[in-house]
């Protein structure tokens, strides 16, 4: 059975996955990508722990801690540019 | 792992899936970026919440003692979602992005754009203030 809910829940993440793709090549303001790249950087460590309880070990949990962090700090530098013009002052 | 277990696992995983999929929906199908906001902040962070739940208890009971420092990620999450919210939100005002027609309350968007951020004198000035 759990084998069986996490195939269907990475169907389901892909799909995400291509939605948020498509929102951030269609976008119409750079704020939508920043948007979608926050959504696709948030899909991805789900889609890294789906893998992590497949397999059965806790060593992908390093990986996606770093891709959570990344992404809070990439999209807080890119608004933070859009903001001020100007990342460090 | 046992069958009762298992089943109430396999039932959050799907959950939270089902919630990461109807968030980046709404991404795709909510008519602006004020709107659009709501769909990943929200649906998503639930959904990744109850994943890192169920990965939490299946590795407490593939090793048999209680691990929680899966938790720490919906931490981190929880935090930053509404952070990162908040200043992409506060950027498409900076860049005056037109709102939604049916949106309420439009005309304080255009005051609410040119107000600026309150500094540190700015409690100085409330209290000299008779």
């Amino acid at each position: 059975m759990l084998s069986w809910a996490i195939n269907f829940t990475a169907a389901m993440i892909c799909i995400a996955l291509i939605l948020n793709l498509w929102r951030m090549v269609q976008g119409p303001s750079i704020q939508d990508r920043i948007l979608a790249l926050d959504t696709m950087c948030i899909n991805s460590i789900a889609l890294i722990i789906l893998y992590g309880i497949n397999m059965g070990t806790g060593l992908y949990f390093e990986a996606a801690l770093l891709i959570a962090m990344m992404g809070f700090v990439s999209t807080s530098a890119l608004c933070k540019y859009l903001l001020r013009g100007d990342l460090i002052e | 792992m046992e069958t009762w277990l298992e089943g109430i696992v396999a039932l959050i995983l799907v959950f939270g899936g089902a919630f990461l999929l109807i968030g980046s929906i709404g991404l795709v199908r909510l008519p602006d970026i004020y709107t659009r906001l709501h769909g990943p902040t929200k649906a998503t962070t639930l959904g990744i919440a109850s994943l890192l739940l169920v990965s939490a208890v299946v590795s407490s009971v593939l090793q048999g003692t209680i691990s929680v420092h899966e938790l720490l990620i919906t931490l981190f999450l929880l935090i930053t979602a509404p952070v990162s919210a908040n200043m992409i939100a506060k950027t498409a005002m900076h860049h005056d992005l037109p709102a939604w027609k049916r949106t309420q309350g439009q005309e304080l968007i255009e005051p609410a754009s040119r107000q600026a951020a309150p500094d540190d004198h700015q409690e100085e000035r409330d209290t000299k203030l008779p």
